[in-house]
């Protein structure tokens, strides 16, 4: 499954993400912040009601914002 | 000796090194709690204990080497060398947060395999002590195989202890560079990951207070309305607090203004000063608590992490117009000036995003348009209440701030599917840690704004509103004529007024328009002297403008004026800036056209509407 339909304060584990769809700056900020295989996220925050864009993630010891179709390329499993 | 050292500040961005710049310089660079506040290198001078000056630059922060935003580019460029006309740094000081260690230590690697001398600083120790991290700075210099000192650099801590690392770091800055293996990125990682563990004593299991916080400023619902309350409550504040100490700057203008009249014998002299300056210059000095009211909170927003909030509730807005929350701040940034907020535009990596961001930063209602506004609100808007407490005048003050924005995302959807079309750009933006913003850094940055304010209306505004008057005191009328007739000013008024008759305007507000071109302030004091110098007997010239607006114009042609300023682009400095950062005329001429043709239609269909209305 992907982050983007993942519940909202449990741990997901990053399997895979599809850096094709991104377009290239973006998936070199995602990479720096350290979106990558391995890396542990939680949704902390969903944004204005309707489409619930964007996201808050926590990473680490910090919080990063991303829109929905990033957490759509991000393939995740329960940690 | 033949150069002068340079030491380079390095780091993620908001970790901080802007903050250490000014403890070690002295300087007032900005700082602020988000993620891409400085976007160019700065220079400054730093003494080390040794008595030797060098030269210390401030740089953007970076995430990594490989680009992704105009910023970031500057910091590589500068730290490895192939920055035009700028030798490699001779130390690099790295900036890392505390609190954030597994994060920040990643780009360190990076710049530590340049081998050059470098002395790591663990800044804001005292936040990652407030999470509950107990830190060993030895355990990481050793992991690190570079000096390490724990500082906070807004409370001046560690910061001679730093210098003094500096200081002996610099004595190595000949050797040649010992290069250190390259790792990938995932390797850095890992790494960065296993450094953080062995350099954290302790972590105790208190939570941190952001998510708490943020359940409430980041909930759906709540967030957005508190977002909107707050706006509201500073437009309120801006004329509710501001009356007091506004008239009491009025009243002393006018004191000086009847000493003056009373001591000098009439002649040129006495009206340069009394309607030139004092009328002129001075209808715009007494908008200073106004425009102090404003920073106030705009700072505090900045200084404790809530602007980054605000950028994410409005990112969905933003994205309906195909911009991105990360849009947000350089607009956010121009409601201070428009100036700082294209500059801020360097942080967005997408250029057609970027461009768009640059075209309707002027948009954003900036505090130059304060005074104008507020002198027109103040004479035809009544002193009323709508509702419990909330001020008529505040009301419509906030309306033409609202006004702003929606034209603003009305100009970027239009833009986003002609000229600057693209795919949609996404955001992805740190959340800083909350701060609470410290006093001294708050009066310094009022200090700054209020400086700013009175340099431009000593300059620009005093050149500009002397050069009209000069245009209005000559030729002399004959007995019986209007001054404003006879002058120059009235053939420039009489050349400009049949394009504005149309949409409401009379022609002394035609005449103040053309010194406004230099700044939007000028529009207050241009009438203010059109009015005094026009003036039939000295009573009348010291009643000041907005008795006579409210005397002389009628509603429909004063929302007119106040529509006009919405979008007119009367600001000089702002198109230079936009040419400077897109590199060419044809874009500032771009957004100069669309401004004025904007503002045009603007004036007049409020004119007409409200006319028709019968207001």
């Amino acid at each position: 499954m992907t982050l983007d339909g993942f519940d909202s304060g449990r741990t997901a584990r990053i399997t895979g993400v599809d850096w094709a769809s991104l377009a290239e700056d973006e998936g070199k900020r995602l990479k720096a912040l350290g979106v990558d295989e391995g890396a542990e996220v939680a949704i902390l925050h969903r944004g204005v009601f309707g489409t619930r864009d964007p996201i808050a993630l926590r990473m680490g010891n910090m919080t990063i914002a991303i829109r929905r179709m990033h957490a759509a390329a991000i393939s995740v499993e329960a940690a | 000796m033949s150069r002068k050292h340079t030491i380079a500040l390095v780091g993620n961005p908001n970790s901080g090194k802007s903050a250490l710049f000014n403890a070690l310089t002295g300087a007032r660079q900005k700082i602020a709690n988000y993620a891409g506040v400085t976007v160019e290198r700065k220079a400054g001078r730093l003494t080390l204990p040794t008595g030797e000056p060098v030269e210390l630059l401030d740089l953007p922060g970076s995430y990594s080497f490989d680009a992704a935003s105009p910023d970031e580019a500057v910091t590589r460029d500068v730290v490895k060398g192939t920055f035009e006309g700028e030798a490699v740094p001779d130390v690099l000081v790295l900036v890392l947060d505390a609190a954030n260690l597994e994060q920040h230590l990643v780009f360190a690697q990076e710049v530590l395999e340049l081998g050059r001398p470098t002395v790591v600083a663990l800044n804001m120790v005292d936040l990652a002590e407030r999470d509950g991290l107990t830190l060993d700075p030895a355990a990481l210099s050793e992991a690190l195989g570079v000096p390490v000192i724990p500082t906070v650099a807004v409370r001046r801590r560690g910061i001679n202890e730093l210098n003094a690392a500096i200081a002996e770091a610099e004595t190595h800055s000949d050797e040649e560079a010992h290069k250190r293996w390259h790792l990938t990125l995932p390797e850095r990682r890992l790494s960065a990951k296993h450094m953080a563990r062995a350099a954290i004593l302790s972590k105790s299991t208190r939570h941190t207070i952001e998510n708490g916080v943020d359940k409430v400023l980041l909930n759906p619902w709540l967030g957005p309305v508190i977002l909107f309350g707050l706006l509201f409550v500073i437009f309120q504040a801006v004329f509710a607090w501001a009356t007091p100490f506004a008239d009491a700057l009025e009243g002393g203008v006018g004191v000086i203004s009847e000493a003056v009249t009373g001591a000098m014998a009439p002649g040129l002299a006495r009206d340069f000063l009394t309607e030139g300056v004092l009328a002129g210059v001075g209808s715009v000095v007494v908008f200073l608590p106004q425009i102090i009211i404003l920073f106030a909170f705009i700072l505090v927003m900045e200084a404790s992490g809530y602007m980054a909030r605000a950028a994410f509730l409005m990112d969905r807005l933003m994205a309906g117009v195909g911009l991105s929350g990360k849009s947000f701040i350089p607009l956010l940034s121009s409601f201070a000036c428009a100036i700082p907020g294209i500059m801020a535009t360097r942080s967005i990596s997408d250029p057609k995003d970027r461009l768009t961001t640059i075209l309707i930063a002027p948009l954003m209602t900036c505090s130059a348009r304060l005074p104008v506004y507020a002198v027109i609100i103040a004479a035809v808007i009544p002193e009323t209440t709508v509702g419990a407490g909330v001020g008529l005048q505040g009301l419509v003050l906030f309306a033409l701030y609202v006004a702003g924005i929606v034209g603003a995302m009305v100009v970027a959807l239009v833009l986003r599917r002609t000229v600057t079309k693209g795919a949609a750009s996404g955001f992805i933006m740190e959340l800083p840690r909350y701060q609470l913003p410290r006093l001294k850094d708050l009066a310094i940055g009022l200090w700054q704004r209020a400086w700013v304010f009175l340099r431009r209306a000593g300059t620009i505004i005093f050149v500009a509103t002397i050069a009209l008057w000069v245009l209005l005191t000559f030729p002399k009328a004959e007995e019986g004529e209007s001054q404003l007739d006879a002058s120059f000013a009235g053939v420039v008024a009489d050349t400009i007024h049949p394009v504005l008759e149309p949409v409401g305007f009379n022609r002394e507000m035609s005449l103040a328009l053309v010194p406004a071109i230099a700044a939007r302030e000028v529009a207050v004091s241009a009438l203010a002297t059109t009015y005094a110098v026009d003036a039939e007997d000295e009573d009348v010239a010291a009643e000041g403008v907005t008795a006579k607006i409210a005397a002389l114009w009628s509603l429909p042609t004063a929302l007119a004026f106040l529509a006009w300023f919405v979008f007119a682009p009367q600001c000089l400095s702002t198109i230079a800036v936009a040419r400077r950062e897109t590199n060419g005329w044809k874009w500032p001429i771009v957004m100069v056209v669309y401004l004025f043709a904007l503002a045009w239609i603007a004036a007049g269909a409020t004119y007409w509407i409200a006319v028709s209305l019968g207001l």
